[in-house]
């Protein structure tokens, strides 16, 4: 049987992926963001999962008004980094899980969730911005990748109630599929940040560590909270957060196992326009 | 019934929700096709005349030609998309954001690297925060500017 073994939580600013991809990690402005992934990577490399299941969303990109799914799952064996204005970013390309992306979908389906089943798109920085954070530069991301796609761009985006069910969905899609594979879920965006506007560079961060305080502790109760509080208080960008509570959803704890363990937290201001977050959770084996 | 938009009194901001992107249709899907270098060089080659292929209405390629994003927004317009326009120009998120509030790029950047726009005073609509409209446009500049209106209506008087 499958099971999480995790959840990872991160910001996924497009500027992070410029500055790995220009050899900028090491200068003063960016060292402070990267260094808050160290820990990261190191546990990454000795937890290594068998297929990380990552949340995240299209800026646009693969979805442009042409079609616009609330939440797709990727399906497809392969998924390559897109070209959003600036040319594809020079990662590797995404391999993915069809035989459990397709079982995850079945089974999220049968439990009244309406996904939308994408077996060709490109990815973008939503995605590959965590992979590059949680796994440094190498030649091939280090386990397949099902890509999870979120519409946050075009209002209302899915509430936080919603999106904590789902999670609640998935775990049990993941538990049921029969191969022992080792599953870290992934929810990434935020935290607070707006890229338009008067408003445009609003930061809160004392919402933003409440946020994390309350992920960890009563995500029940924060999965409550309406998009208006995430426009007012986080920006309106902010609202991508609503997605970290799938990937809180996922664990074990919220099904009436042991809390999780909380291994990792970061928090930093500012990455381009936006302050940046980062948690991981172990589930405990009973 | 009307539907629910209780975003509407958050200063300086323009919610994407189903009407604006309605309106912005068009001067979206524009930007998508900026995702292709064959179209990007067209576009940089010939604005006008690029533009001109799609159905977009005057003041919207007006706004694109300005580079004024703002606008862009209120004509239906949506950061993610018009984004492929500051990447055609080579302009990073950074420079985008701070072009929208008067700001210079290095006030900008200073703001964010001293923890970014506080929410005090920047909530709701009616408070005095520096993302208000009564405070537009932001940085030296816009100072100012408000303060020379602020002596010409004095002398007014």
């Amino acid at each position: 049987m499958a099971r999480i073994t995790a959840s990872v939580y991160t910001s996924h600013v497009p500027a992070i992926g410029a500055a790995i991809d220009l050899g900028k990690t090491k200068e003063p402005y960016w060292k402070k963001v990267f260094d808050g992934y160290e820990f990261s990577r190191k546990w990454l490399k000795q937890n290594k999962p068998d297929v990380i299941f990552l949340v995240y969303n299209d800026h646009a990109t693969a979805f442009s008004l042409d079609l616009i799914p609330t939440f797709a799952i990727g399906t497809g064996a392969q998924f390559l980094p897109a070209d959003e204005g600036w040319g594809p970013r020079p990662v590797p390309k995404v391999i993915g899980h069809p035989e459990l992306a397709a079982h995850i979908a079945q089974s999220v389906i049968q439990q009244d969730f309406d996904l939308t089943i994408v077996n060709k798109m490109d990815v973008d920085h939503g995605l590959t911005v965590p992979l590059s954070l949680m796994c440094g530069e190498p030649k091939k991301w280090p386990c397949p990748v099902i890509p999870f796609a979120v519409n946050v761009v075009q209002y209302p985006v899915p509430s936080g109630a919603r999106c904590f069910a789902l999670g609640q969905a998935i775990r049990k899609a993941i538990e049921s599929y029969d191969e022992p594979l080792n599953v870290q879920i992934w929810g990434t965006g935020g935290m607070s940040h707006q890229l338009q506007g008067a408003r445009a560079g609003l930061i809160n961060a004392d919402w933003d560590n409440a946020f994390l305080d309350r992920l960890i502790a009563d995500p029940k109760k924060l999965s409550k909270m309406p998009h208006i509080e995430y426009v007012r208080e986080a920006g309106s960008e902010g609202i991508e957060l609503v997605m970290w509570l799938i990937a809180r959803g996922a664990m074990s704890d919220i099904a009436g196992g042991p809390a999780p363990k909380v291994l990792h937290r970061f928090f930093h201001v500012p990455a381009s326009n936006t302050a940046v977050g980062h948690l991981i959770l172990e589930n405990m084996v009973r | 019934m009307a539907l629910d938009k209780p975003y509407l009194d958050v200063p300086g901001t323009t919610i994407f929700d189903a009407e604006q992107s309605r309106r912005g249709y068009w001067l979206n899907q524009f930007c998508v096709s900026l995702m292709q270098a064959e179209n990007r060089a067209r576009f940089k080659a010939n604005e006008r005349a690029y533009l001109d292929e799609w159905p977009m209405t005057e003041a919207q390629k007006k706004a694109v030609m300005a580079r004024d994003l703002n606008r862009c927004i209120a004509l239906g317009g949506n950061i993610y998309f018009l984004a492929r326009i500051g990447a055609t120009d080579g302009k990073s998120f950074q420079q985008m954001a701070g072009s929208m509030t008067g700001m210079t790029e290095q006030e900008y950047r200073d703001m964010m690297l001293n923890g970014g726009r506080s929410i005090r005073g920047n909530r709701r609509l009616g408070e005095n925060g520096d993302a208000q409209p009564q405070n537009q446009p932001q940085g030296a500049a816009g100072a100012a500017r408000r303060a020379k209106t602020a002596q010409s209506r004095k002398g007014a008087r």
